[in-house]
């Protein structure tokens, strides 16, 4: 295999995984403030289904990422609703709804199945393009792609260096403090939820309209618990979970490789390598081991100025939001 | 000329005339019900500005209420709240604040995975303040006052003193002119108390700030406060200003008063526990060798800051944690495979400090809870009987509650008697996270009686307390523990709270 090969392996790794890197940042949003939307996967679908469609019909693009971050934003905020205010359980309403998407999205796309319908242009970046290996792997993609990549930074600015991405933070952290301090938690909860949502809903009209073109029954199906995964691999921090994303891709990608070097490996093993994989880095970062092993760092790094420290201890370690999922009763 | 400075001085006077109208905290005839409870019965107060208030009161008296609602945080059924003679209509805490009026909870509410500073800006009006900027005014705050703090230290790194501290510095950027502390010396070392004490005194008497300090300790309130109002199921039965006889508060706050017996010596000459270099080791704490004996019917008192360690004996003694060297004694047998269940078959009990995490099973009801500890082994429940033991355990403990009553909803003081009701007889040792922490002075005396019986009945008792003066006035002998090693081990008589205190903090 010769390098150009393998930038262009690395450019469609990328490709694949914009989607996912676009729902793991909306998911990231939603659970940093304490909503866990289990209806990724349900929403995926019937937003991939919603935006062929709409693009198909209006013959706009633009048309089918609205109408499917619509869907997406439906969609959490049905969770948002029964757990912020009809104060029932995030989990089972999320299961749910990932089950009632699925369905839904069988029985509405049964008449645009394999169809053919619009697709995302690419669209090389002048100058940046030409640059050797980096060009090709990240300047010569299509918009979807961009977009994911501006999203991971814009979300990881937001959440970790503005003032309202303290706050959301802290209604995921601690709402009753948050609460003391006047921000407006339960408020907080829907916008960052829906908003999450429509990102996945976005995410959804990627595959059906960038990724996986077109439309067919169970279209993304498990692409949506694999994004649950990866926030949670990537310790609820948009960076870390798209790295994640990127590695779930690659690990597909080499997969595929090994598959064609081992013939007579059953495919379905190489399947499992992925999740191995994420298994395996899942306890590296896992406080249990991560802390231990920091114990046993050098005394050379044990002297390093506690700036440091804190920064790789911020790296390694990752905690879900402690009030993920938990109602708070103001007043 | 001397009429100028006449003019001058008249101006400074009618300066603080302003701000001390400005400051004052009046509570008209406040009132609030829970259900059937009333918290607050009609309580009018008044609090000047430049003193030091104390609030005091049983459990359940209705102090925290009454200040719940003076910070925003509860409204009341009726009455008003008026500052510097305005009416005021607190819908949030953010909204008090804003007032000028903070709180500081007994559990600091901040968040534990912010840093110092992020703490510090949530919540605060964006002024187009850079976190540069912040930091300093922080760090500026902090010196004021004494205290000692890195802006971009994680939250949870900080001891639960330097967490009040950052609370106190947010409440004061944040403009409050009238602080109330619940329970602030709860959990904190003695050297950390001197320090907000210090600071306390300094926003009340120079700056002239309006201190509210809810406490149970009257020696505290003794020590720091001008005057005193006493609360007594719901109603506001008295003030006095201080410092006075402890005997007058306690007066007031209790309708009789039961003297505390003097402590009898039940030690006995058989050995209950011995320890022999005992190590514990965790991830995040080494204990270093420790070699104890505890005889039948004595108390041992274990003090320490929280996290010196003698968290870790005590639950490597219930054998919840490995020893990772050394040996334990029983009754003088070896125990090589010392585990909580083979524990448990030697007659050791363990109390820990979560009552409702580890020790009752929220969601049970008082009977449920009688059927679990129950060892019959038939597949039905007997739940006549156990209705029956239940209400038996009722009326021996003195609990108030039901036997179909859950559990979470006793309050702590009644939580805690039916854990000890729930204890098997005739134990060898008792040990004992915390026994009576937020509990009042007629529950923890009541807790101690129980205790002493079963004394009498050769049981030893190993507790672990960050109330000094509950280790100095219950233990025979009491072990000093600081950074993970037992600093030293000596006779009760030989010592008092305040030496302690001293010893906790590492002096030797």
């Amino acid at each position: 295999m010769d390098s150009t090969q393998l930038i262009a392996i690395f450019g469609s790794i990328l490709l694949q995984s914009a989607p996912l890197i676009i729902a793991v940042c909306g998911e990231t949003i939603s659970e940093r403030a304490g909503v866990i939307n289990l209806s990724m996967d349900g929403s995926l679908l019937l937003s991939a289904l919603a935006g062929f469609v709409a693009a198909l019909l209006s013959g706009s693009l633009l048309l089918g990422f609205v109408a499917a971050a619509a869907v997406g934003a439906v969609f959490a905020l049905i969770v948002a609703f029964g757990s912020l205010h009809l104060r029932q359980n995030q989990v089972a309403i999320g299961f749910v709804l990932a089950m009632l998407g699925d369905s839904l999205s069988a029985f509405l796309g049964q008449s645009y199945t394999r169809m053919p319908g619009p697709s995302v242009p690419a669209w090389h970046i002048p100058v940046l393009k030409d640059i050797p290996v980096l060009g090709p792997i990240f300047f010569r993609q299509d918009a979807v792609v961009y977009f994911a990549l501006l999203l991971v930074a814009v979300t990881w600015w937001f959440l970790f260096r503005t003032r309202a991405g303290l706050e959301l933070r802290s209604a995921g952290e601690r709402p009753e403090a948050a609460f003391t301090r006047g921000v407006a938690v339960r408020k907080l909860r829907y916008l960052y939820a829906v908003l999450g949502g429509a990102l996945v809903g976005i995410a959804g009209a990627a595959y059906s309209l960038d990724v996986k073109i077109g439309w067919a029954e169970g279209h993304t199906r498990g692409m949506g618990w694999i994004a649950l995964a990866i926030v949670i691999f990537g310790g609820w921090s948009p960076v870390r979970g798209a790295l994640g994303a990127v590695l779930f891709g690659a690990t597909k990608a080499l997969a595929t490789v090994l598959q064609r070097s081992f013939p007579q490996v059953a495919l379905v093993a190489f399947n499992a390598v992925p999740w191995l994989l994420m298994i395996v880095v899942l306890l590296l970062v896992s406080g249990k081991l991560a802390a231990p092993l920091l114990a046993r760092a050098p005394a050379t790094w044990r002297r390093a100025p506690a700036a440091w420290r804190r920064t790789l201890r911020g790296l390694l370690q990752a905690a879900p939001p402690a009030a993920l999922g938990q109602p708070l009763d103001e007043q | 000329m001397l009429a100028a400075a006449h003019a001058a001085a008249s101006t400074d006077f009618f300066l603080v005339y302003l701000a001390n109208i400005i400051m004052q905290v009046q509570l008209n005839t406040i009132h609030k019900q829970f259900g059937s409870l009333v918290a607050n019965d009609e309580i009018s107060v008044l609090f000047e500005p430049g003193r030091i208030y104390g609030l005091l009161g049983e459990n359940g008296a209705g102090k925290s209420t009454l200040m719940k609602i003076l910070s925003g945080y509860q409204r009341p059924d009726r009455g008003e709240i008026l500052l510097g003679g305005a009416p005021q209509h607190f819908a949030s805490p953010r909204q008090a604040l804003a007032a000028g009026v903070g709180m500081l909870y007994q559990e600091p509410l901040d968040v534990p995975v912010f840093t110092v500073l992020e703490n510090y800006l949530l919540g605060r009006a964006a002024g187009g303040e850079s976190p540069r900027q912040a930091a300093r005014a922080l760090e500026a705050l902090a010196q004021r006052y004494g205290f000692d703090i890195d802006p971009h230290e994680h939250t949870s790194e900080l001891s639960m003193g330097e967490r009040q501290q950052l609370e106190l510095l947010r409440l004061l950027a944040g403009g409050a002119q009238v602080l109330i502390l619940d329970e602030p010396t709860t959990g904190i070392s003695a050297e950390q108390k001197d320090i907000l004490f210090a600071s306390m005194r300094t926003l009340a008497r120079e700056e002239g700030k309006t201190l509210i300090l809810v406490s149970h300790k009257l020696d505290e309130v003794q020590e720091l406060c001008d005057y005193a109002f006493v609360l007594r199921k719901g109603r506001l039965v008295g003030g006095l200003p201080l410092p006075c006889p402890n005997q007058q508060l306690v007066s007031l706050m209790f309708d009789e008063l039961a003297p505390r017996p003097a402590r009898r010596q039940l030690g006995q000459h058989a050995p209950a526990l011995s320890l022999q270099s005992v190590q514990v080791h965790t991830g995040r704490l080494e204990l270093e060798p420790v070699s104890l004996q505890l005889q039948a019917g004595q108390v041992l008192g274990l003090a320490g800051l929280e996290g010196s360690g003698q968290e870790l004996l005590l639950r490597a003694c219930a054998g919840l944690l490995p020893l990772s060297g050394g040996s334990l004694l029983l009754g003088g047998e070896s125990q090589p495979d010392w585990n909580y269940p083979l524990a448990r078959q030697h007659g050791v009990a363990y109390l820990a400090a979560g009552r409702l995490e580890e020790g009752l099973v929220a969601g049970l009801t008082l009977t449920e809870h009688m059927a679990l500890v129950s060892h019959t082994h038939g597949l039905l429940v007997d739940w006549p009987q156990n209705r029956k033991l239940a209400e038996q355990h009722i009326s021996t403990y003195q609990v108030v509650g039901q036997p179909e009553s859950y559990i979470e909803n006793l309050s702590g003081g009644n939580q805690q008697r039916f854990l000890f009701a729930m204890l098997p007889q005739n134990l060898k040792l008792i040990l004992m996270e915390h026994p009576t922490r937020g509990l009042d002075i007629r529950s923890t005396d009541w807790i101690w009686e129980q205790l002493d019986q079963r004394r009498a009945q050769g049981t030893a008792i190993l507790f672990v307390s960050a109330d000094l003066d509950e280790i100095a006035a219950r233990s025979d002998q009491i072990a000093v523990f600081s950074g993970g090693r037992l600093l030293r081990s000596l006779p009760a008589a030989e010592t008092s709270a305040d030496e302690l205190g001293h010893l906790i903090g590492g002096a030797l």
